[in-house]
């Protein structure tokens, strides 16, 4: 009877009923949210590597920043965008922002509204900083962009006229660029600016992703990309360099250090239910192999 | 003559633009950006090509009530709403010359309050199926299976304190087997080894498919056969 009885808990725990899942993580997303739970991740060489290049490049270094993303994953790129811009402009480089989806240029004209003009307000557009706007072509757009620049962006993305901006007078080819930064969400994005800029142009590339693409981007490094940022931690390692060598940035530079606290619990909560899920599982084979 | 013509086309550019990449000399250096600001402009018009589709499709489900047909009057109703807002410029501070994406327009409004919304849940809506297929998938039922759950327990565990905390105490020999150190070792050694041998084999693929199309033995971008 007793024998029977544990089967059935057994049973019911290896199959419980997907909405509980459901709303457990509900519950362990929602509540470090309310509580502000935030966990320090300390940088890894991957994102360390990419944070090195931008602190090691001399001022004034040109800097192309391109979002290759949309909203859906902006909680995973968008932290990537400010951390990597406000480094960037803190040390005194230009940078050029463009983009190879139609959603792009919402997700820089974020960036612009949040980071550049409310913590940057001395940078002056068309000498520190540019928004180029989106282009379409893909890949293609790259290839064109690599062997002139000017073809396909004759003007900003207000339609004003580039050549009468100072950071655009020294812009021909991709190959002026001191570094490209994709930050995407899958294609084209950060490999297609390794496979059709960095390599054949031989320009310093590197870039952040979401946490399911990071992966794929990893036999590119380090010879063909200098470092990149894997979904939101990527981002916090960032933030976390950031914050290390300019402490300043300490409370505006958090926002993927707090968004990783739902994260970690998610974390926790998923690897409860394998753990889970594995014992129902062994005991059941255990009591099969008995009862054979 | 339908089919002929493109086959012969598509023949002499591949040619060319293989030249074009090994010969880097008139008259063939700098074909290859010629050719991408062709495949540029070919985009642009792709996104007429794309519309016009939607609506086919979308007009035909509508007309002949098929399955799910009512969430096709949403898109199609999404689609004309979108294209109207930024094409009539509704709502935007200073008429026809002013921006179409400017604060106060129609399509800023609708691209904040509903598309943005829209496409964050549905990718929201992962971290529930990740967690209940997890829960379901990664169970240790053969040798690969354990393999796989075991590197997905180090991987979820690695941002966690949980992950720091479980095995920071290893002595020093023993530090590899540091829940971080594991998770870098796995993304960058295995991971890593897996990647490269997918992307080789992707790329033998992609010539060979070019070389098929180019001899036109893969004419399938041609449409149905017999039809030419």
């Amino acid at each position: 009877m007793a024998d029977r009885q544990e089967v059935t808990i057994i049973e019911r725990l290896g199959t419980v009923d997907r909405r509980y899942v459901f709303l457990l993580i509900a519950v362990a997303v929602i509540i470090p949210l309310i509580v502000h739970y935030t966990t320090a991740i300390p940088t890894s060489a991957i994102v360390q590597s990419l944070f090195d290049k931008i602190e090691s490049m001399p001022p004034g270094s040109k800097i192309l920043i391109s979002f290759d993303y949309g909203p859906s994953t902006e909680p995973e790129n968008q932290p990537m965008a400010n951390a990597v811009t406000r480094h960037a402009l803190e040390k005194g480089h230009r940078i050029y922002l463009v983009a190879l989806w139609a959603t792009g240029p919402r997700q820089s004209q974020k960036l612009i509204d949040d980071v550049i003009k409310v913590e940057f307000p001395d940078k002056v557009y068309g000498v520190d900083w540019i928004h180029l706007g989106y282009k379409a072509g893909n890949q293609g757009l790259i290839n064109t962009l690599l062997s002139d620049f000017r073809t396909m962006y004759t003007t900003d993305i207000s339609g004003n006229a580039i050549d009468g901006l100072p950071m655009m007078k020294d812009i021909h080819t991709l190959r002026d660029f001191d570094l490209i930064i994709g930050l995407g969400s899958g294609f084209p994005g950060t490999k297609e600016w390794i496979q059709f800029a960095g390599d054949p142009g031989d320009i310093p590339v590197g870039g952040g992703t979401t946490a399911v693409m990071a992966p794929l981007l990893y036999p590119y490094y380090p010879k063909q990309m200098v470092g990149f940022m894997g979904g939101l931690q990527g981002a916090a390692e960032y933030e976390y360099a950031l914050v290390k060598i300019y402490p300043k940035y300490a409370m505006r530079s958090r926002i993927a250090s707090t968004t990783m606290g739902p994260q970690v619990t998610a974390h926790l909560v998923i690897v409860g239910f394998i753990i889970l899920g594995n014992i129902t599982f062994l005991i059941e084979k255990r009591r099969k192999r008995k009862y054979r | 003559m339908k089919r002929t013509v493109p086959l012969i086309i598509t023949f002499f550019v591949g040619i060319i633009l293989i030249i074009a990449m090994f010969v880097p000399h008139d008259p063939f250096y700098g074909l290859d950006s010629k050719f991408s600001i062709f495949y540029d402009v070919i985009a642009v018009f792709a996104f007429i090509l794309g519309g016009g589709n939607l609506l086919k499709v979308h007009f035909y489900k509508i007309q002949n009530r098929r399955r799910d047909w009512k969430y096709s009057i949403v898109t199609v109703s999404g689609f004309f709403l979108m294209l109207g807002a930024g094409l009539l410029k509704i709502g935007v501070p200073g008429g026809w010359s002013g921006d179409y994406q400017a604060d106060g327009s129609l399509f800023k409004y609708l691209y904040d309050a509903a598309f943005q919304p829209l496409q964050a849940t549905m990718f929201s809506l992962l971290a529930f199926f990740v967690a209940s297929a997890s829960y379901r998938a990664f169970r240790a039922k053969t040798r690969e299976a354990t393999i796989l759950l075991v590197a997905a327990f180090v991987i979820l565990l690695r941002p966690t304190p949980l992950g720091y905390y479980l095995t920071f105490w290893l002595p020093k020999p023993l530090q590899f087997l540091h829940i971080p150190n594991l998770s870098t070792w796995i993304m960058s050694v295995p991971n890593m080894a897996g990647q490269r041998a997918i992307m080789i084999g992707i790329a033998l693929g992609i010539v060979s498919t070019s070389l098929r199309l180019m001899l036109g033995i893969e004419r399938s971008y041609l449409g149905t056969e017999g039809k030419g």
